[in-house]
């Protein structure tokens, strides 16, 4: 373990026009720790993943990331080809929708593939080991590699999408609602799955979800978003088992007990 | 041996926001410390606050008041104020805990729920899969459940993954919530002698038994709880 954070964001705040996207919002994330951002839609949770994984330039605040040499650098005062290899590299961003993460129309092996290459990989018996090795451990059969997602189901999908975005070995992955859209028996296999590579890569993670228990499943840390404020942050369990602020009370009370 | 937690004038209520706000006291001024290599039992009815106690210390609940500060990694930390990722290092290292009731993952195994804590603690996978072998075979869990999750599990059953996904680490602080509750008659007597090893192995144990044989059998000291309730502090 580091004693330095990954990633340190601080008062940062997004605005559209005199609309509050998300204000104010300050952490710290450590190598290996998963971070659940909760709150109802609108509540800015996803303005502010999109304005950590600079796909949006936030109006205010700072955020700096510890690079892979030790130093931490600006994200908003980088170049916007700096961003870009970082987000190749570096990080990973899985989408809700698998389409937004993933060509629809190249082979599954390609879309891991192609990752590999962006990072200088220029092997191709090596790059298709890779990627037949990543399908696997998304639990992808060695013989759906040539096909394109489009024949995929929609677990399959986000189970591709997700290779995708760990091949390179990222530190940092951002994710928006990753299990949304799923059947719930798809979507217990696939927090299964990420919980494991989570733990087994030690990645860091920030993880949007309106989903409690996704949250308690995946993250250690939580943050409870209200109309673009944070309301409550804490452990995960601390913040389900004993929350203080009312506005998490209501999530928590409204749970549908099975 | 230094004393590894000590507790002082600690205090804990809910406040229920969808009900108008009201108040809930649960405890106010629990004071007291836990020795390396005693077992100490806090007694009092259901209600009491036990549970929430337990829950305090290991940082489950918030504190509203006071101090719990806990040896840990060659210093003194306060758990009532640390930050969450001192909390869980604390959790990896110091203070280990069984709940009453076990927190299922779908799909991981209940050997693999229980070699957990250990592969956190950074030991090898199967080392620590051969300890939760040798703990699940002690409490009598029959083998083949031993690859399936403990979803399905009869109370019992899950139970005895619960004990030993909290005794198979060397977690020098062991909090026990009422871990012998749906245990035969049998499979407490093992727990007695897990908590008697514990004990040996200086371990400061800090429980809730309903169980009266097993209490007797386990405690070195009783803490009464119903002297913590909020509004009849002693000075």
């Amino acid at each position: 373990m580091t004693d330095e954070p990954l990633l340190r964001v601080s008062a940062l705040s997004k605005f559209y026009g005199s609309r509050v996207g998300c204000d104010n919002v300050s952490f710290d994330l450590w190598p290996g720790e998963v971070l659940a951002v909760v709150g109802e839609s609108g509540s800015g949770k996803t303005t502010l993943l999109n304005c950590l994984s600079t796909r949006l330039l936030p109006s205010s605040g700072t955020a700096s990331y510890r690079m892979r040499d030790g130093q931490f650098r600006e994200l908003y005062r980088m170049s916007e080809a700096e961003r870009r290899f970082l987000m190749r590299t570096d990080w990973g961003f899985v989408h809700q929708n698998p389409a937004d993460g993933l060509r629809m129309t190249v082979s599954a092996g390609a879309n891991v593939g192609e990752r590999l290459m962006a990072v200088g990989d220029r092997n191709y018996g090596k790059i298709r080991a890779t990627a037949v090795d990543w399908l696997s451990r998304v639990e992808i059969e060695q013989d759906r590699i040539d096909d394109e997602p489009r024949a995929f189901s929609g677990g399959m999908r986000q189970r591709l999408q997700i290779a995708r975005n760990l091949v390179t070995g990222p530190r940092l992955v951002f994710m928006d609602e990753p299990t949304g859209g799923l059947d719930v028996s798809v979507q217990a296999r696939l927090l299964d799955l990420l919980r494991g590579l989570v733990t087994d890569l030690g990645l860091a993670a920030i993880v949007v979800t309106h989903d409690l228990a996704v949250a308690r499943l995946l993250s250690q840390r939580m943050m409870v978003m209200k109309d673009g404020r944070v309301v409550e942050s804490g452990l995960t369990d601390r913040v389900l088992d004993d929350p203080r602020a009312p506005y998490t009370q209501l999530l928590v009370s409204s749970i549908l007990q099975v | 041996m230094p004393t590894p937690l000590v507790v002082s004038d600690v205090a804990k209520s809910f406040t229920m926001h969808l009900r108008e706000g009201i108040k809930l006291p649960v405890v106010a001024g629990v004071s007291f410390s836990i020795k390396a290599g005693e077992c100490t039992v806090l007694g009092g009815p259901s209600g009491a606050g036990k549970s929430s106690i337990l829950k305090m210390l290991y940082g489950n609940y918030a504190v509203d008041d006071g101090q719990i500060i806990v040896t840990h990694d060659g210093g003194l930390i306060d758990l009532a104020n640390a930050s969450p990722r001192t909390v869980l290092a604390v959790r990896r290292q110091t203070i280990g805990y069984v709940s009453q009731f076990l927190r299922t993952v779908p799909r991981v195994s209940a050997l693999d729920v229980v070699a957990e804590p250990l592969v956190e603690r950074g030991e090898e996978r199967e080392a620590a899969r051969g300890k939760a072998r040798a703990l699940l075979a002690q409490l009598n869990l029959p083998e083949k459940l031993w690859a399936l999750p403990p979803a399905t599990f009869s109370g019992g059953e899950q139970q005895r993954v619960n004990i030993a996904r909290g005794f198979i680490t060397g977690h020098p602080i062991l909090l026990l919530d009422e871990p012998t509750a749906s245990l035969d008659a049998r499979n407490r007597d093992v727990v007695i002698e897990l908590i008697a090893a514990k004990k040996a192995a200086g371990v400061a144990l800090l429980g809730i038994f309903h169980d009266h044989d097993v209490r007797e059998a386990v405690a070195d000291r009783i803490i009464d709880v119903t002297a913590f309730a909020p509004g009849k502090r002693a000075a």
